[in-house]
């Protein structure tokens, strides 16, 4: 099924939840809503579930207006971060509710939910109440009570938040598959930006109640077209310095407080009218080399195969991916070589991107 | 660690002490409530008591009698019992259905004058129902003389007192009811929604089940005070017919009658059995605090 959003704005007196969401996916797409909290994506997902109407703006299923069918009558399953299991029931008695309301006969109720929770490796279970059931187990139930009816559209809130990192590793990979597998539109709520970049076919960033970008996830990370989405997507997250672009007979300059850098000309030519740029740069596009800017090693996390080295130059701190065999330490003094060719250059003022 | 550890050995007595003073200031303090209990029970089957002995008319320890429950053969006391039961009934189900209704909408529904009618409740908890006497008498007057319903619920009728009764405690119930169900995550009761549940299912087959020990007080809550009414069948009722336990227990001590006070003693004893067995079945579920099926976002 296909989900288009047109305009679509939540307000509560003065309190804006979302602001003038546009977009659409495809039939069988993952999508994933990404950003901070307060951002306006849960307000969004809630919308689309039917459970806030929207204050301005329609929803479509499929290019039907679903403004104000109630959330039973959507064909939706839907995940919380706090699983929203029924304690006072049993395992099978909770995969078993949707089918349970639509008074599906008791034997056929019966192999559904089975074969449901078998699917979900809790076929074991069926007689548990929710709170006799790990972490990551009431997390599978609460999945298999959202698959059950065979829904045309799953909504996932943050389902992975309360998992411990193996965990949520190990469900990632196996909720993507089961989208895969199941063919079902999916929007996808996450604050965590590897989830949203590795889960989904495109991501949707949101900011303040607003749609910053909505494209796929290289797309997000190669051409972030605000510096919100540059800072953001990718980890660690992109150095941003200030500095002045110069144009010198034919060949552009990147400018600052004990930096100065060649530009390539295709970047150069778009910031020829603003002279003063951010400029953003990925740690894995610093390297340590012979010769270029000197800067003083402040602090080093190892991460396995990487060190990420904080390094002043200046006034200027600047996170650098740094093999560990270099052997680099603290308070040493380091030349970096920034790879300009994939920089990113934004308005200072308006946090656009001056590039895309 | 090591050094709490030290600590905690060395004041090892101390620590003991502490632990048990608790216990022992509320043995002590229960003493008393004891000793009256044993002294109502002990003068129920007496001619007289002297402190908690019975004793006799040669002053004697001795004298025991069955004299004082006599009046348990008297069909007048099952029609008061009934009554005091019908009254109690009428408020845990009318007081605990409502509520249960009411608390929910207020608590999960936006509409207009939300806010007002809870403010409003408030305020009618505040007045005391001695200030309303005589506008509820009018009432019950007014719905009196309504055909069918007035024969029901009219002044001088049970209906009627369960009724007031009812309308003095809803403040109160809505008010707990609004707290417990603030407390059941909102993400149940969307999941719910989602699943295919009408707002009225979700209601009654995943929120409320939620609140069972909330219900369970809040029934015993009105069961006792019910039970116990005095005031409003008192000033509502005319004759045995339709006046409940509370009522015809204070016609022992009347200005006209000599004070039986063995008598009283028994009826009152009489009057506290139902409570003591409501109370034990009821227990467990005011006891039993749920154990959630959701984690960190409750």
């Amino acid at each position: 099924m296909k989900v288009e959003l047109t305009n679509l704005t939540k307000r509560w007196g003065d309190v804006v939840g979302a602001e003038g969401i546009d977009l659409s996916t495809k039939d069988g797409e993952f999508v994933a809503f990404l950003g901070p909290s307060g951002c306006g994506k849960t307000t969004t997902l809630l919308m689309i579930a039917g459970i806030y109407k929207p204050t301005v703006g329609e929803i479509l299923f499929d290019d039907r207006v679903v403004n104000t069918v109630p959330p039973k009558d959507r064909n939706i399953g839907m995940v919380f971060q706090s699983y929203a299991l029924y304690p006072h029931m049993t395992v099978f008695q909770n995969i078993g509710y949707p089918l349970k309301l639509q008074k599906v006969p008791k034997d056929e109720l019966q192999k559904h939910v089975q074969r449901v929770a078998d699917m979900m490796g809790i076929g074991h279970l069926m007689d548990r109440k929710p709170a006799q059931l790990s972490g990551g187990q009431q997390q599978r139930v609460a999945l298999g009570r959202a698959l059950i009816k065979e829904p045309q559209l799953l909504l996932f809130d943050e389902p992975l938040s309360n998992l411990d990192a193996r965990l949520r590793l190990s469900m990632r990979s196996e909720i993507k598959r089961l989208q895969m597998d199941l063919g079902i539109t999916s929007i996808y709520v996450t604050h965590d930006q590897i989830e949203a970049m590795t889960m989904a076919d495109r991501v949707a960033v949101m900011k303040d109640g607003h749609l910053q970008a909505f494209a796929p996830p290289d797309e997000l990370y190669d051409h972030p077209k605000t510096l919100f989405i540059a800072g953001f997507v990718g980890n660690p997250p992109m150095n941003f310095i200030e500095v002045e672009v110069k144009q010198e007979n034919g060949s552009y300059q990147v400018l600052g407080p004990g930096i100065h850098l060649d530009l390539p000309a295709d970047r150069g030519e778009k910031v020829a009218r603003s002279s003063k740029v951010i400029m953003g740069i990925r740690p894995e596009d610093i390297s340590l080399a012979d010769t270029g800017v000197k800067g003083e090693v402040y602090l080093i996390e190892p991460l396995g195969r990487d060190d990420l080295l904080d390094v002043r130059i200046g006034e200027t701190a600047v996170r650098v991916l740094a093999d560990p065999a270099l052997g680099v330490r603290m308070r040493d003094t380091v030349t970096l070589h920034f790879n300009t060719d994939t920089a990113q250059l934004f308005d200072p003022d308006t946090e656009q991107s001056l590039l895309w | 660690m090591t050094t709490r550890f030290e600590t905690e050995q060395k004041s090892g007595l101390l620590q003991r002490i502490l632990t048990a003073l608790p216990y022992v200031v509320l043995t002590i303090s229960i003493v008393p409530i004891i000793i009256g209990f044993v002294w109502i029970i002990v003068a129920t089957f007496s001619y007289r008591t002297q402190g908690i002995l019975p004793i006799n008319a040669q002053g004697k320890i001795g004298g025991l009698t069955l004299q004082n429950w006599t009046f348990l053969l008297d069909a007048k006391i099952w029609r008061v019992t009934f009554n005091s039961a019908m009254i109690a009934l009428g408020m845990v189900v009318g007081v605990g259905f409502l509520s249960s209704l009411t608390g929910y909408a207020l608590s999960r529904m936006n509409f207009r004058g939300r806010k007002t009618f809870l403010g409003m409740t408030l305020v009618l908890h505040a007045f005391r129902p001695e200030l309303l006497l005589i506008a509820i008498f009018q009432v019950l007057l007014f719905i009196a003389g309504i055909p069918i319903a007035g024969k029901a619920f009219g002044f001088n009728t049970v209906g009627g007192v369960a009724i007031v009764m009812v309308s003095l405690e809803l403040p109160l119930g809505i008010w707990l009811m609004k707290g417990f169900f603030d407390n059941i995550s909102w993400d149940m009761e969307r999941a719910a929604l989602i699943d295919g549940a009408s707002r009225f299912r979700v209601w009654w087959e995943i929120i409320l089940p939620q609140i069972k020990p909330g219900i369970a007080a809040l029934a015993i809550f009105n069961f006792i005070s019910g039970w116990n009414a005095y005031l409003i069948p008192y000033t509502f009722t005319i004759g045995t017919k339709v006046s409940n336990l509370s009522v015809f227990l204070n016609q022992f001590s009347s200005d006209t009658s000599p004070m039986g006070w063995n008598q009283v003693a028994a009826v009152g004893l009489f009057q506290l059995i139902p409570i003591l067995i409501f109370f034990i079945f009821t227990q467990e579920a005011l006891l039993n605090i749920y154990g959630g099926g959701t984690k960190g976002g409750a």
